[in-house]
C-alpha cells in the first residue's frame, strides 16, 4: 500500500464582510472628531467617572450615560508597547509594518485609556507619563483613523 | 434531583504538538475523549451530556458542536457548547460542573480543544477586539499583555530577568509532563536573547502555538465514588468577565484575578492561601504573569511577586509550587488551555501526576485566562466538601 | 427537578435591520425591560449567562461586546455559544446547582451586519462539503423534500404555515412581518431553492431577549407570579447531513420526551395549550410537530388544514408569528420561551391563546435541526 500523505485543504482567502454599527453614543464621538479635531467622553451620572471611547453603559454602575465631555486632546500615556514581531493585519489581510508603538492614552479629563499608535522615532522619550498630543488626518471620515498617531511633547 | 456535590473522576489529554497533520480537528477531540474514558473506565454510553469549546475562528468552523459530534460521542446525546475566547477550558470546567451538580446529569463529558495550526492565531485573536475601537492597533494577546508588564514594571521596579525566571521555572517543569509541547529547559540568558516581541516581552517569555485537546470527566456523588478510589471534589467555581474594552482595563494589577479568589476564599473559609493552597496551575500566558498574578492571588503582596519567584517557593520542591505541568508557556491550544489546567490540578489531587506530582496535595486552583483581562477560578479538594 | 421559575422576560422589536444599535445597546434593552418585568434590580441578579456565535457577530469572543451592558462586569458570568434556549438551559443549571438564586439569560444577533449564507456556509464542514457552497436554505431545502417525499405533505400544507404565522404576527406589535397572504401568494414568490420559497423562509433579523430564571425561593420576590419550569431537555442529531434521515427528527423526539417525562405530561397535544417552536422555515413547523410528538407522523399538514394549530385551534402554534415573522437567529429560541411565559401569565396581548395554562417552548441548533432544546413550562 502507498504511504499515507497528510492532506491539508486550504480555505484561500475567506472574508466575510461585516457592517459593524457604532451606535448613538460612538457616532457621536466620530463626528465630533471628524468635523472638529475634539474627543468627547461619556460622565457617568452616578459614579462620575469618564469614559473614552465613549458608550451608553457605564459598567461599573449599570446606568446609562447621556452626558458627553470633551477630553483631551492632550493626555499622557497610561501604558504601551513596542510591537516588533511581524503578524498579518486581519482587517487588510496584509502584514502589519513593525516596528510601532501601541499606546493606550489618558487624555486629560478622562477616567480610560484610548488605545492608538503612539510615535516610536525617539524610542527613550516613550515612558508610561509621558505627554502625547494626537496628530490628526487632513482628511477625516469619522473613523479612528482619523487620528494618525499620538506623538511625544515631552 | 438536587443539587449534588461533583468530583472529576477521569481526565485525558492529547500529546500536544505544534502542528498535528495527522489527525483533523474531530479525531484530535476523539484522542481526549478516549482516554478520559479510559482513564475512568467508562465508556461513551455512560455519559449524559457533553460540554464542548474552542474558539471559533482559530478552526473556522460555525456551529463546532454540531459538527464534531463524531469525534465528542455526541451523536443522540445532549450537547452544548461554551466558548469565552481564552477562558474556554476553564468556563467549560465551571459549565460541566453546574450541569452535574443540577442534578440534571449524572455524569458529564467536557471537552476543549483548538487545533491553532490550522488559522492565523494572531489574527483571530485579534477579531475578538471591539473592530470599532480596539482592533486597528491591537495585535493580538501578546501587545496586550506587554502592556501590562509595561505597566507593572513602571509601578513596582521588575525587570525583564524578573520575568524570565519565570519562563526558566515553567520551561523546566514541562520537562515531567510527557503531554506538554515544549520539554527543553531554558536559562534566563536564552530568555533574554531570544527575539523582542512587543517590549518587554521575549519570545522565550511567551507561550507557543499549539494543537491539542483535553477531555475531563466529572460525575455526581452518586456515583463518583463507585467510579474511582480518588475523586477530585470540585469545592467551588468563581469568574469575573470585568472588562469590556481594553482600554478599561486596570493595567498592571489582574482585577478579574482578585475579585474571583476572594470570592472562592470568602466562600470556603480560606484566610491564609499560601499556607492553605498546595499548587497552583495558573493559565499564564506570559513569563510576568507569574510574577503579578500571584500578587493578586493574595499569595504575596503587592510588589513582592519577584522576589517569591526567585526563592524558588514556586518551584517543584517548594512551599507552593505553581505550574507542575509547565503552564502555558510550554503548551498553549487556547480552546483546551483552560481544561488542562483543571486536568492538571485534578490529577495533582488524585495522586495520578507521575513525575509531576507534588506530594500531599489537599486543595488545588486552576484559573483560565483569557478576553479582556478575564479570569476563572476553580478549587478543587481532596476531601469531600461538606457544603 | 428543583422548582426554578422565569421570572421576567424582556426583548427589543424583531427588526431587519437596526442600524442605530450595537448589541450592547439591544442586551442594555432587553435587560432592562426583563428586570422591570421581573421587578428587580442588577442587584437581585446573582450570575448572568449571555448566548451569542461569534460568526454571526464577525467578533472572536462575542460575548465580550454585551459584558457591560448585561450588567456582568462584577458577577460571575459565562456565555454559550448556541440558540438562546441552550443559554437558558446553563442558565437553569447554575440555580439548580444552588450556586446562584437568580440567573439572568440573554440571547443576541443582528444578521443585518453580515451576509447571512457566508455565515451558514462556514457551519459546513470544510473538508467534504463546504466547497459545494450550501448555506442554510439550500441544506433546509434538502430536508424540506425529503420531509415532503416521505410524508406527502404538500407544497400547499407548508405555504399554509406561512400564512398562519404571518397573519399571527398581526397582532404582534414586536414582530417583524405581519403579513396578510393567501396560500397562492405564497406560492407565487420566487423559488429560492427546491421547494423553499421566499414566502416559505424567515428573514435574518436583529433583536436581543433576555429572561431572569429563578429558584423558587427567589421567585417568591417577584412582580408578577413566576412561570414555572416543568421540563427542560436538549438532544443534537448526527452532523453530516448524509448521515441522518433528514425527513425526521430523532434528536427532537428524544428531547421531547425527556421534558415531557420530567414534566409528567404523557399527551403532550391534550396537556399542552399553547406552542412555540422553532420555524425557521414552514416545512419545519410541521415536522417538528410531528417529532415532539403534538400529532402522529406524516399528519400535521393536515391537522393544520383543519385549523388545529390557528389561534382558535384546539393546539395554537406559533401565536406571535413565530420565526417566519422575523428570525434573529441565536436569540430566536429565548424569544420563543419568553412568548410562552406571556402567554401563560396572560400577558400576551392582542396574541393570547385564552387560558393558556402550559405551553412548549422550542429551540434549535445547527443544520437542518441538527440539535433541539425543549421547554415545557406551566403557570
Amino acid at each position: 500500500m502507498a504511504e499515507m500523505e497528510h492532506i491539508i485543504i486550504e480555505s484561500g482567502e475567506a472574508s466575510q464582510p461585516f457592517n459593524y454599527a457604532v451606535g448613538l453614543h460612538g457616532s457621536k464621538f466620530f463626528q465630533e472628531l471628524r468635523d472638529n479635531r475634539r474627543i468627547l467622553g461619556t460622565k457617568c451620572p452616578a459614579c462620575g467617572k469618564v469614559f473614552v471611547p465613549p458608550r451608553r453603559v457605564c459598567g461599573e454602575c449599570f446606568v446609562e450615560m447621556n452626558e458627553f465631555v470633551e477630553v483631551g486632546p492632550g493626555g499622557t500615556i497610561g501604558t504601551f508597547t513596542i510591537l516588533r514581531y511581524a503578524f498579518i493585519d486581519p482587517e487588510t489581510g496584509e502584514q502589519k509594518p513593525v516596528p510601532y508603538g501601541y499606546g493606550f492614552i489618558r487624555f486629560d479629563g478622562a477616567d480610560t485609556l484610548f488605545q492608538h499608535y503612539i510615535d516610536i522615532d525617539d524610542e527613550a522619550k516613550v515612558k508610561i507619563g509621558a505627554r502625547v498630543e494626537p496628530v490628526f488626518s487632513e482628511e477625516r471620515k469619522g473613523t479612528i483613523k482619523d487620528i494618525l498617531y499620538f506623538r511625544i511633547t515631552d | 434531583m438536587g443539587k449534588k456535590r461533583v468530583a472529576i473522576v477521569g481526565t485525558g489529554q492529547t500529546y500536544h504538538k505544534s502542528h498535528r497533520p495527522d489527525v483533523n480537528g474531530q479525531e484530535l477531540i476523539n484522542e481526549a475523549v478516549q482516554r478520559a474514558l479510559t482513564d475512568a473506565e467508562l465508556t461513551i454510553g455512560d455519559i449524559d451530556a457533553i460540554v464542548i469549546g474552542n474558539m471559533d475562528h482559530f478552526e473556522g468552523i460555525n456551529y463546532v458542536d454540531c459538527w464534531s459530534v463524531d469525534g465528542s460521542g455526541g451523536t443522540m446525546k445532549p450537547i452544548i457548547k461554551l466558548t469565552t475566547g481564552g477562558t474556554t477550558g476553564s468556563t467549560l470546567a465551571i459549565g460541566g460542573y453546574h450541569m452535574v451538580a443540577s442534578g440534571m446529569f449524572e455524569k458529564v463529558l467536557i471537552i476543549g480543544w483548538e487545533k491553532n495550526s490550522e488559522s492565523d492565531t494572531t489574527g483571530a485573536i485579534t477579531t475578538a477586539f471591539d473592530p470599532i475601537w480596539d482592533r486597528l492597533v491591537f495585535a493580538g494577546a501578546i501587545s496586550g499583555l506587554a502592556a501590562e508588564a509595561q505597566a507593572y514594571m513602571a509601578k513596582y521596579g521588575a525587570t525583564e530577568i524578573d520575568g524570565a525566571r519565570v519562563s526558566v521555572r515553567d520551561r523546566k517543569h514541562a520537562c515531567n509532563n510527557p503531554h506538554a509541547q515544549l520539554r527543553k529547559e531554558v536559562t534566563i540568558e536564552e530568555v533574554l536573547e531570544s527575539p523582542m516581541l512587543a517590549d518587554p516581552i521575549h519570545l522565550l517569555d511567551v507561550c507557543p502555538r499549539t494543537d491539542g485537546a483535553c477531555a475531563v470527566i466529572m460525575a455526581s456523588e452518586d456515583v463518583a465514588e463507585t467510579i474511582t478510589g480518588t475523586p477530585d471534589w470540585i469545592w467551588a467555581t468563581a469568574n469575573r468577565h470585568k472588562y469590556t474594552y481594553l482600554g478599561d482595563v486596570n493595567w498592571g494589577e489582574l482585577d478579574s484575578i482578585a475579585e474571583a479568589s476572594r470570592e472562592i476564599y470568602a466562600k470556603v473559609g480560606i484566610r491564609e492561601p499560601r499556607k492553605e493552597i498546595d499548587v497552583i496551575e495558573l493559565y499564564q500566558p506570559y513569563s510576568f504573569a507569574g510574577i503579578i498574578w500571584i500578587e493578586d492571588l493574595g499569595i504575596v503582596p503587592r510588589g513582592k511577586g519577584a522576589e517569591y519567584i526567585h526563592s524558588g517557593a514556586t518551584d517543584m520542591g517548594g512551599e507552593l509550587p505553581v505550574n507542575p505541568s509547565g503552564g502555558v508557556i510550554a503548551c498553549n491550544p487556547i480552546g483546551a488551555t483552560g481544561l488542562i489546567r483543571c486536568a492538571e490540578a485534578a490529577l495533582q489531587v488524585m495522586g495520578k501526576a507521575g513525575d509531576r506530582q507534588v506530594p500531599d496535595v489537599n486543595l488545588a486552583i486552576s484559573t483560565g485566562f483569557g478576553g479582556c483581562m478575564w479570569t476563572d477560578i476553580l478549587l478543587h479538594g481532596k476531601e469531600k466538601p461538606d457544603f | 427537578m428543583d422548582k426554578a421559575a422565569i421570572i421576567g422576560v424582556g426583548m427589543t422589536a424583531v427588526e431587519a435591520n437596526k442600524a442605530t444599535d450595537t448589541f450592547a445597546d439591544m442586551a442594555w434593552e432587553a435587560v432592562n425591560k426583563a428586570l422591570e418585568d421581573a421587578g428587580m434590580t442588577l442587584n437581585d441578579i446573582d450570575n448572568i449567562v449571555t448566548t451569542s456565535n461569534d460568526f454571526w457577530d464577525g467578533r472572536t469572543i462575542s460575548c465580550m461586546a454585551v459584558s457591560d451592558a448585561s450588567g456582568a462586569r462584577s458577577k460571575n458570568v459565562s456565555c454559550v455559544e448556541g440558540d438562546g434556549a441552550f443559554g437558558a438551559f446553563y442558565g437553569l443549571t447554575r440555580v439548580l446547582s444552588g450556586s446562584y438564586g437568580t440567573t439572568l439569560v440573554t440571547a443576541h444577533s443582528k444578521g443585518s451586519e453580515s451576509i447571512s449564507s457566508l455565515i451558514t456556509n462556514a457551519a459546513f464542514d470544510p473538508i467534504y462539503d463546504r466547497a459545494l457552497g450550501m448555506d442554510i436554505i439550500t441544506a433546509c431545502a434538502l430536508q424540506a423534500n425529503a420531509y415532503m417525499s416521505r410524508t406527502g405533505t404538500t407544497a400547499e400544507q407548508l405555504a399554509r404555515v406561512s400564512v398562519k404565522n404571518h397573519g399571527n404576527a398581526c397582532q404582534n406589535p414586536l414582530a417583524q412581518l405581519p403579513m396578510t397572504l393567501t396560500v397562492n401568494d405564497v406560492l407565487d414568490s420566487e423559488m429560492i431553492a427546491d421547494p423553499l420559497h421566499k414566502l416559505d423562509c424567515s428573514p435574518v433579523s436583529d433583536a436581543c431577549c433576555a429572561v431572569i430564571i429563578a429558584n423558587e425561593e427567589r421567585a417568591a420576590g417577584c412582580r408578577e407570579a413566576p412561570v414555572w419550569i416543568k421540563g427542560a431537555a436538549f438532544c443534537s442529531d448526527a452532523f453530516f447531513l448524509g448521515d441522518r434521515d433528514l425527513s425526521r427528527a430523532p434528536a427532537l423526539t428524544q428531547a421531547a420526551k425527556k421534558a415531557f417525562d420530567m414534566a409528567g405530561i404523557e399527551r403532550p397535544a391534550d396537556d399542552i395549550d399553547v406552542v412555540e417552536l422553532y420555524d425557521a422555515f414552514t416545512y419545519q413547523e410541521l415536522m417538528w410537530l410531528e417529532a415532539m410528538g403534538f400529532c402522529e407522523d406524516a399528519q400535521a399538514g393536515k391537522k393544520l388544514e383543519n385549523g388545529e394549530f390557528d389561534r382558535n385551534g384546539t393546539l395554537p402554534v406559533n401565536p406571535s408569528g413565530g420565526l417566519l415573522s422575523g428570525h434573529p437567529v441565536i436569540a430566536a429560541g429565548l424569544i420563543r420561551m419568553a412568548e410562552i411565559v406571556k402567554q401563560l401569565r396572560g400577558d400576551a396581548g392582542a396574541c393570547q391563546i385564552a387560558g393558556a395554562r402550559r405551553g412548549v417552548a422550542h429551540g434549535a441548533n445547527g443544520l437542518c435541526g441538527q440539535s433541539h432544546c425543549v421547554w415545557v413550562l406551566e403557570k
